[in-house]
């Protein structure tokens, strides 16, 4: 059955909806986290220690923060193979285009494959810029997070790369948590609005609070 | 009316197509779209050449064997099917583009003709029920409540025209096989294979190489008989219920 499952479209649609969830779950829990920038480098490093001891003393040091790690890397790998193999038996199942063709879709709607390929090329650069500092600009200090950000919103190739990024996740998790919704058989007629908006506020919420942080550094009220 | 075709010409699935495009002038606003195509048909017999090849059946609109891409939209502009759109919705001088259902699951046959037995495959996969009809039961043998009987009903509307397809930019049939499954799964009828009926009509919609579903919305704007996109959503909650219930 396991295989079946895998093997229908409808099954890998689950698939990605139950990872993208997992995702939105995370990205509003980073969200969060993240706002005690605004609340200085005491406070804000204070947090990132504790990502570290996260679940002590049940489990050991860094445990709970590898245990998250393991779990978002599975749902960012399984969504992206079930998108691409979704994505191609779609294009295959079209070989001849239309000769009279009209834009219909929601600009969101029709990004949803470039703009998954963007997200996956930010998180890559987030990692190497602010988790492991190998391409951070400025001196990268293991331990010292709030210093790490203000380095990185201080140069514009850094603002441009998070803020377009960010703009992407918005339309994205517009998108993608009402199919999710929908996909996991959520949806009717009496609930649409309420998803709509439940996707909607997320998409802005998300977008908004994540984009503060560079304006925060860029404005000053960040440094 | 005057009005410049371009029609989607091709011999046979073998032979590549390409649009040709036509004059055809004294087009009355009255004419159905087909009936305007039967006049180009008669101009081109008479020029020798060969008439324009169309499926067609009913010309009332429910038997949904007409199947044009009329200007990129299935079955045209408005909401309905081919038979049923007339010429008041084009303008005296408009270039109108005529194209068959493109999927790969509906290889062209000839000119914009299309063969959809993919459809009849996915009903024979489990679009039926296996209680035997005979004559007409007993009506009040089985009760139905009228919410379920509304439902099937108006997923019993979907005359498998295809236009889901033709419009779907992924070439997916979630909205057709969703109305076939809906239907069915709903009445008692059909509840003794409602799991199986789901899991088996999907499995040969994958299987015929239909696209998968990106929540696009467009099956259900092109839709003639007005199936809604939750439908597909009641698919998809039948289809995880039946993968949890059945053990294969």
């Amino acid at each position: 059955m396991a295989f079946g499952f895998w093997q229908s479209t409808l099954g890998k649609k689950i698939v990605m909806g139950v990872t993208g969830l997992i995702m939105i779950g995370y990205l509003c829990a980073h969200l969060l986290g993240n706002m005690k920038i605004f609340f200085g480098p005491g406070e804000f490093n204070a947090y990132g220690h504790w990502l570290r001891v996260m679940g002590a003393p049940v489990l050991h040091h860094e445990w709970g923060l590898w245990i998250a790690r393991i779990v978002l890397l599975a749902a960012v790998i399984l969504h992206a193979v079930s998108a691409y193999q979704l994505s191609r038996r779609d294009i295959k199942a079209r070989p001849q285009k239309y000769v009279h063709t009209k834009p219909r879709m929601s600009y969101a709607t029709r990004t949803m494959r470039w703009g998954g390929v963007i997200l996956g090329l930010f998180i890559v650069w987030h990692i190497l810029d602010l988790t492991t500092g190998t391409t951070h600009s400025g001196g990268f200090q293991e331990g010292h997070p709030y210093q790490n950000v203000v380095d990185t919103f201080s140069t514009w190739y850094g603002n441009v790369i998070y803020i377009v990024a960010m703009l992407a996740m918005g339309m994205h998790v517009r998108h993608g948590f009402w199919s999710a919704a929908q996909t996991l058989g959520a949806g009717n007629h009496t609930r649409d609005r309420a998803l709509k908006a439940i996707a909607n506020a997320l998409a802005i919420v998300l977008t908004a609070g994540f984009i503060s942080i560079p304006v925060g550094v860029m404005t000053g009220v960040v440094s | 009316m005057k009005l410049t075709l371009r029609v989607w010409r091709q011999k046979n699935p073998d032979t590549p197509g390409a649009m040709a495009t036509y004059e055809l002038d004294g087009v009355s606003q009255d004419m159905s779209f087909l009936e305007m195509l039967d006049v180009l048909n008669e101009e081109l017999i008479v020029k020798g050449e060969e008439p324009v090849a169309f499926d067609h059946d009913c010309r009332e609109g429910i038997c949904g064997a007409c199947s044009l891409v009329i200007n990129g939209d299935a079955h045209g502009p408005e909401r309905t099917t081919t038979c049923q759109l007339h010429m008041r919705s084009f303008r005296d001088g408009d270039t109108i583009d005529i194209e068959p259902w493109r999927a790969s699951a509906f290889p062209v046959i000839k000119d914009l003709v299309v063969d959809r037995s993919a459809f009849d495959r996915v009903i024979q996969a489990g679009g039926f029920i296996t209680a035997p009809t005979g004559s007409a039961p007993e009506a009040h043998a089985t009760p139905v409540p009228k919410a379920d009987a509304d439902y099937a009903f108006e997923h019993a509307e979907c005359i498998g025209c295809g236009a889901c397809v033709a419009a779907c930019p992924n070439g997916a049939a979630m909205l057709f096989t969703s109305a076939k499954v809906n239907h069915l799964n709903v009445l008692p009828q059909g509840s003794p294979e409602r799991e199986t009926r789901v899991l088996d009509m999907v499995a040969q919609m994958d299987a015929e190489g239909f696209g998968g579903c990106t929540l696009a919305g467009e099956c259900a704007t092109a839709c003639p008989k007005g199936i809604p996109l939750f439908s597909i959503t009641a698919m998809n909650k039948e289809w995880l219920r039946a993968s949890r219930k059945v053990k294969r």
